[in-house]
């Protein structure tokens, strides 16, 4: 039995996936825009993962004495190897902002990880069953909706802070709880959406029919026809989480010092922005840069997963 | 008809108080009480402000008194739902109800602002864009919504404050005086909707241009001008105005951000010094004015939407 379902199952869904792939990353590489942002994310992975060993100086060291010989005043762009000037401490603002790159980039990572963790099951659950598991989640969606997203991430940081996981890796674990709290509705939503309007095809029809487990149905056949939305929603997902952290550090919540998130850097730069401006816009671009990279990207997979959709919204 | 409309501004109620009852459990739940100060203060006067703002009560007792309110010596002491905000841990000579009082008309005049600019805007921008799909104008439609998407408001405001503040001089960077002081603020805040509203209505109008009544208008040989302006745009408006009422929600709690940066003397900036300064009754307090004002928005959309679009059935 085992044999024979391999040598018939194996080859053939393998193939037709790939065709999906395949097609799919054609149509990606065709489109520049989408090229341009994952490539520019790639840039932003990659400066993450080695910043500390890249970066021009140590993002917290001070240079006390270079600030002093400027009379007090930041060092401007382009000065002692400074690429990008420094603050009022004399740090390094290249360097800084190379380390809020890593704050950022974790935070996308880890927070579409615990959507992936929770909103995929949730909604798969929600989704086949319906009934009281669907009414449960739908309720749950909307009390969390109600609440604005910004404001619940906020009483969640401000409510937590002071304590031990407040305080865990800098500050970030909280700050990954809270976002991911808010962001693996949609995620359930979606899946759920999907599994309900996949549920009702000819081929779960006939999986049942044979007599399929209704664990290997979802598994098999539900979960990966709804693999391209979700893959979307993640890409689109990560510039949110982005968005939200930067905010967050911009309100003085979030990363602890020294660590200091592109949000911080721009909160700190609007204080003297009329003095020097280079220190609220190089972070300020940074984080423009950033989002809209992987939106570019989000948009791109869209189109080349489902060309169905292109041109909407 | 009515009966959605009295299911839906009821369904307001059980909502709010789970909002309500998540942020008291929040709040109470953190360590560290609203009298921490640098310099600590003695155990006995710690007590005393305990006692004098009722903090020294079971807590379903006090999350009751902070939602209704509750009786004192000198008659009846009203809580949230009865209009009554509550103190604020800081502010000893002003409750939350004086500094909403103070600050909510610049940041409603701001939130309106921004509103409009992003209707007036945003929607004429996605027209142009559908009309001329892949065309110039297409392009740089779909390029201002991107930017507006990809900023966060807080960026746009440090970049418009850079250039039009600090370079060209033409705006002044904070304040609130006159027409001039309204401009920057205005204009970062609406940034975002504009772009939300134009790639909307650019979506919805391509839906639209693919309708059997449009074919049938232009075939019967009405002008450009009307098919367009009385078969297209007021249908494909109608998803659109879903939209509207999020959008409102996230501009009066998002203004917070820019009133801080503009220095715009409205409630946003007490709610963003009450997260730095824990005042938990501040906090509270504007959180569920912020969630009342999304919940009941969210709901005003909802019932336009079923009054506007008839071929919507609620049951």
């Amino acid at each position: 039995m085992a044999t024979r379902s391999t040598t018939i199952e194996g080859p053939i869904p393998e193939r037709k996936s790939s065709g999906l792939w395949k097609d799919a990353f054609g149509r990606l590489v065709k489109n520049r825009l989408a090229i341009v942002g994952g490539l520019i994310v790639l840039l932003f992975a990659f400066v993450a993962v080695f910043g500390p060993f890249i970066a021009p100086f140590d993002y917290k060291a001070q240079d006390l004495v270079a600030v002093a010989a400027n009379g007090n005043r930041p060092l401007p762009p382009l000065t002692d190897g400074h690429i990008l000037g420094t603050d009022r401490l004399g740090r390094d603002l290249l360097s800084r902002m190379m380390d809020g790159a890593q704050i950022s980039m974790t935070v996308a990572l880890v927070v579409q990880v615990v959507v992936i963790l929770i909103g995929i099951p949730v909604g798969a659950l929600a989704g086949w069953f319906g009934g009281r598991m669907d009414n449960v989640l739908m309720r749950i969606t909307d009390v969390v909706y109600a609440f604005p997203d910004l404001l619940f991430i906020i009483i969640l940081s401000v409510a937590f802070r002071e304590t031990w996981f407040g305080r865990a890796l800098d500050g970030l674990f909280l700050v990954f709880v809270a976002i991911g709290i808010v962001s693996w509705i949609t995620m359930a939503r979606l899946v759920r959406g999907q599994l309900l309007s996949l549920k009702e095809t000819e081929f779960v029809e006939a999986a049942r029919a044979i007599g399929v487990r209704d664990s290997r149905i979802v598994a098999r056949h539900l979960l990966p026809n709804a693999i391209g939305p979700v893959i979307v929603a993640i890409t689109l997902g990560i510039p949110g989480a982005i968005l939200a952290e930067a905010t967050l550090a911009f309100l003085g919540i979030g990363a602890i010092p020294p660590r200091a998130s592109w949000g911080t850097l721009i909160e700190a730069g609007n204080k003297s922005v009329r003095s020097d401006p280079h220190l609220a816009i190089f972070p300020a671009l940074a984080v423009a840069l950033a989002l809209l990279s992987f939106t570019f990207l989000g948009d791109g997979l869209r189109d080349a997963l489902d060309p169905k959709l292109k041109g909407k919204q | 008809m009515v009966g959605y409309i009295i299911r839906r501004v009821l369904w307001i109620i059980p909502v709010l108080l789970v909002v309500s009852l998540i942020t008291f459990v929040l709040m109470k739940s953190t360590p560290g009480g609203p009298w921490d100060r640098e310099k600590e203060l003695p155990i006995q006067v710690q007590a005393n402000l305990d006692k004098q703002y009722g903090l020294d009560d079971p807590l379903p007792v006090q999350y009751i008194r902070w939602l209704v309110g509750w009786p004192t010596a000198d008659g009846f002491q009203r809580g949230l739902i009865l209009g009554d905000l509550g103190p604020s841990y800081r502010y000893r000579d002003r409750s939350v109800n004086d500094i909403v009082g103070d600050g909510i008309g610049p940041t409603m005049q701001l939130g309106a602002m921004a509103f409009l600019l992003a209707v007036v805007v945003g929607i004429p921008l996605g027209v142009i864009g559908a009309l001329r799909q892949n065309k110039i104008p297409d392009y740089i439609a779909t390029f201002i919504s991107v930017l507006g998407i990809t900023t966060p408001s807080f960026v746009a405001a440090t970049l418009l404050v850079v250039v039009f503040s600090i370079g060209l001089g033409w705006f002044p960077t904070g304040g609130w005086k006159g027409p001039e002081y309204w401009v920057l603020p205005t204009l970062a805040l609406g940034l975002a909707p504009i772009a939300a509203v134009a790639r909307y209505t650019r979506a919805s109008m391509l839906e639209v241009t693919r309708k059997d009544y449009v074919r049938t208008a232009h075939s019967k040989g009405l002008r450009e001008r009307s098919v367009v302006v009385v078969h297209m745009i007021r249908n494909a408006l109608i998803p659109v105005v879903t939209i509207l009422g999020p959008l409102l929600a996230a501009l009066v709690t998002g203004s917070f951000i820019i009133e801080l940066l503009f220095s715009v003397p409205g409630i946003g900036r007490f709610y963003v010094s009450g997260i730095g300064q824990r005042d938990y009754g501040l906090i509270m307090a504007m959180t569920m004015l912020y969630a009342g004002a999304v919940a009941i928005m969210n709901m005003v959309v909802d019932v336009l939407y079923a009054y506007i679009d008839p071929r919507i059935r609620y049951s």
